[in-house]
């Protein structure tokens, strides 16, 4: 298997670990078109993962644990909203204490829950052509990474084809012309941040109910905050989030694909790949010549 | 009153009336008694300075504003209009001084968005064969897939009217729509929107600074003057000076400052194959040699969108060029701010606000930007002194007839006709300076404002101010430049005097022929 093996567990990791790469980032997508930034779905994800295991425990079903996931993302959310409607507060500054305080609750709350095993969600196994256990295994998809490349098409139609769509991405290009269209900016903002931070719960169920599967307080490893990094490096674009965030849980897999077939120097390296591809991303498309195209135009303005 | 809704919209324009509004904001009086008469099918001119209460009456007929007192009648009754959505109802419109588009949008998409009853979900192959039926009847022609931001802004103005006939609007508020096209441009926009009035299908109220439009598109014309109807009347019962002297109150003394004759000077900034690039990254200006001497004023004319704005830019010191050189009293430039203080560099840049203010800070603090780091404002080269800097600002507000509440009323509140003074104040206000480039410095200001800085450009010159005069206003240019030069696609085409100018060949050249 040797070679193919790395580039079987690549892939596969690329899936699996996409897709709370993939769910956040398009929860962010959603919240940036509006115009703001939700720098707490670092704290959403923690929270959702948290909620998502001990709901799952609890109930002894694992559907019931993604539904609270996304129900504790939006209930962030909406703190998150309500506290930058108000006039002369900073959507960054609000986002970092969001985040510490998702994640201090989703730790306060969820140390019952480090030893105890829930119950998994079931992986789609879409390998039984082949006889390879590997690829068996590297085939078995979540049903949450279905359910996030639903999601980007969906959104993509949804910025374009319809009315709601349609005004999320006037409010965030220009609260300006929003206002003079009659369109509500704040409560706009609200459903689009509302909404945008149930996807990072849900990618957050993903964490703990599929891979790598248990609570652990480290289990998202700054995932969050890579998301915003993703969502400049798609230009905004919900189908294009999916790609790139396709590459960064690839990079993600990289070293312990390679240690599976037993090279394992450099393996704390490897797994730092993300962390330098998000810097590279943010190397390559920053520029101070020119605005990126797809920007929504009052990203980071201040009202 | 009558609640807004029970009408069905009208398909046609119905007479409008305003009988004695009066609006008020605390003790200000900014709409005393006004009373107005838009019959069916006639357009009506609303002029006046700024700061006469133009948009604020408008803006009670459109409902943004109630008004205290007095009647709004549409079709007969008296109506309550308390939102943009009531005049939509009765069919008014309203094209905003500024932009109102979505700039990433699409224009069919921006089009779409401003219906009241967009669909929830949108079938685009049917909008796009509506909005191309819609657009075989318009007035002008727009590309329906271009998104709003990569428009001129010629064409965003043709946009926002296509926007209100498209809404089926059956009275038109335009507010200043002219003052971003160039003549011909408004010419077109207002004599196709005249076939419209005159066919009955519209009714127009036209605010305007520009006697030329009243003129010359306008039955009747209403005059404001500080919040009182300062006089009314059929435009052809009446001359320009008798609406100026409504305008003005009778006190309107012109002005003029006469240009002296005068040898021409040294090369005081000269410009040799300077080319830079638009945001995009495409070039905006190619090889641009110019050399502007001492005491002359050189204009530059063209139509918005070929390369002016990045060539001020350049010289500002706000966009890189990519190849080429700027010098000034023949040393190399780099718009440094030591550079631009040796060689009394100064800079009137176009939408004021956005390119030399900062707009939370005090009108005293951006009136120092200049100077603040020097003597006498800085003591001993650290310590800033406030009181000078209010000091200096309070002098420079009253020579300048600057509107503000005080010195530490952040800029961003003001008019733009007073940021724009007040920009001239620091910019001219020390009488120092030795090169000046200024960019359309009359955008959207009354005439009184600007014969005012008419008259301080040319004062400026006759002292021996090299000044470099970037602007779409042609009449402008005639009136005060020495030499015109027309910019096309990033070149300069064409060189002429205002004595020998041919208009007409001036427009073939900024055309691009």
């Amino acid at each position: 298997m040797g070679g193919w093996g790395v580039v079987v567990g690549v892939l596969s990791g690329a899936v699996r670990g996409g897709t709370p790469f993939l769910l956040v980032s398009l929860g962010e997508c959603l919240t940036e078109k509006s115009g703001k930034i939700n720098l707490g779905l670092e704290g959403v994800l923690l929270m959702g993962a948290m909620s998502a295991y001990a709901c799952a425990y609890k109930t002894g079903s694992p559907w019931v644990g993604v539904v609270a996931a996304a129900l504790a993302g939006a209930i962030l959310g909406a703190i998150h909203a309500l506290l930058i409607s108000r006039p002369r507060v900073n959507d960054i500054a609000a986002g970092i204490a969001m985040l510490i305080f998702g994640s201090g609750c989703a730790f306060y709350f969820g140390k019952p829950f480090i030893q105890p095993s829930a119950p998994q969600l079931p992986g789609i196994p879409l390998g039984g052509w082949s006889d390879v256990p590997q690829i068996q295994a590297a085939l078995k998809i979540s049903p949450l990474f279905i359910f996030g490349v639903a999601m980007a098409f969906v959104l993509q139609w949804f910025f374009r084809g319809t009315r709601w769509g349609m005004q999320v991405r006037a409010v965030g290009d220009s609260p300006a012309a929003a206002r003079a269209l009659g369109i509500s900016v704040p409560r706009t903002r609200f459903f689009a941040i509302v909404l945008g931070s149930a996807l990072g719960g849900i990618g957050g169920a993903h964490l703990s109910l599929f891979y790598p599967g248990a609570w652990t307080e480290a289990i998202s490893s700054g995932q969050g905050l890579m998301a915003v990094a993703l969502v400049i490096f798609a230009r905004w674009n919900p189908v294009h989030c999916l790609w790139a965030s396709l590459l960064f849980g690839g990079a993600q897999a990289v070293g312990p694909s390679l240690q599976a077939v037993g090279i394992s120097t450099g393996y704390y390296l490897w797994n730092a790949s993300p962390y330098v591809l998000t810097l590279l991303v943010m190397l390559f498309t920053c520029s101070t010549k020119r605005t990126l195209a797809g920007a929504p135009g009052a990203l980071g303005a201040s009202s | 009153m009558n609640v807004a809704t029970p009408i069905a919209r009208p398909d046609h324009p119905l007479p409008l009336e305003l009988v004695n509004v009066t609006k008020r904001f605390g003790s200000f009086v900014a709409n005393d008694a006004i009373s107005l008469k838009i019959p069916p099918g006639t357009c009506h001119a609303l002029i006046g300075e700024n700061g006469a209460g133009k948009s604020t009456l408008v803006k009670c007929i459109m409902g943004f504003h109630v008004a205290e007192e007095g009647d709004i009648i549409i079709g007969g009754r008296s109506r309550d209009i308390r939102s943009p959505y009531d005049a939509y109802q009765f069919g008014i419109g309203m094209v905003y001084q500024h932009f109102t588009l979505v700039p990433a949008m699409t224009v069919a998409e921006n089009l779409v968005l401003s219906r009241p009853d967009t669909p929830a979900f949108i079938d685009w192959k049917f909008e796009l064969a509506r909005l191309q039926e819609f657009m075989r009847t318009a007035p002008f022609a727009v590309d329906l897939n271009t998104p709003a931001s990569q428009l001129a802004a010629g064409q965003k103005q043709k946009v926002e009217i296509l926007k209100q006939l498209y809404l089926q609007s059956r009275i038109l508020i335009l507010d200043e729509p002219t003052s971003v096209l160039t003549p011909a441009e408004a010419d077109e926009v207002l004599g196709l929107i005249k076939q419209k009035v005159t066919a009955g299908e519209l009714s127009v109220l036209l605010i305007t600074h520009k006697f030329r439009e009243v003129f010359g598109f306008c039955d009747e014309v209403t005059v404001l003057r500080r919040g009182k109807l300062a006089g009314a009347g059929k435009v052809k019962d009446l001359s320009a000076d008798d609406m100026a002297a409504m305008m003005m109150g009778g006190q309107r003394e012109a002005k003029l400052v006469a240009k002296s004759v005068r040898p021409r000077g040294p090369a005081a900034l000269e410009l040799k194959n300077l080319c830079a690039n638009k945001d995009s990254g495409v070039p905006a200006i190619a090889g641009v040699n110019l050399t502007v001497h001492e005491g002359e004023v050189v204009g530059i004319a063209g139509v918005s969108g070929n390369g002016q704005r990045e060539l001020v830019e350049v010289i500002a010191g706000q966009r890189p060029a990519t190849s080429g050189a700027v010098s000034v009293h023949g040393e190399p430039y780099g718009a440094s701010r030591r550079e631009a203080f040796e060689h009394k560099v100064f800079l009137l840049p176009e939408e004021p606000l956005r390119n030399g203010c900062v707009p939370a800070m005090s009108v005293a603090e951006n009136i120092a930007f200049r100077c603040f780091d020097r003597h006498p404002l800085t003591k001993l080269r650290t310590l800033v002194s406030r009181a000078a800097i209010r000091n200096l600002a309070q002098g420079l507000i009253t020579r300048f007839a600057v509107k503000t509440r005080s010195t530490e009323t952040p800029i961003g509140d003001l008019s733009g006709g007073n940021v724009q003074r007040a920009v001239l104040a620091r910019e001219l206000g020390p009488g120092t300076a030795r090169v000046l480039v200024t960019a359309n410095p009359c955008f959207g200001l009354d005439f009184a404002a600007v014969e005012t800085i008419h008259g301080l450009l040319t004062e400026a010159r006759n002292r021996g101010v090299a000044v470099l005069l970037v602007s779409e206003d042609l009449d402008e240019l005639l009136a005060l430049a020495d030499r015109l030069i027309v910019i096309s696609h990033g070149e300069l085409v064409y060189e002429t005097t205002p004595a020998e100018a041919d208009i007409k060949t001036i427009g073939h050249q900024m055309a691009g022929h």
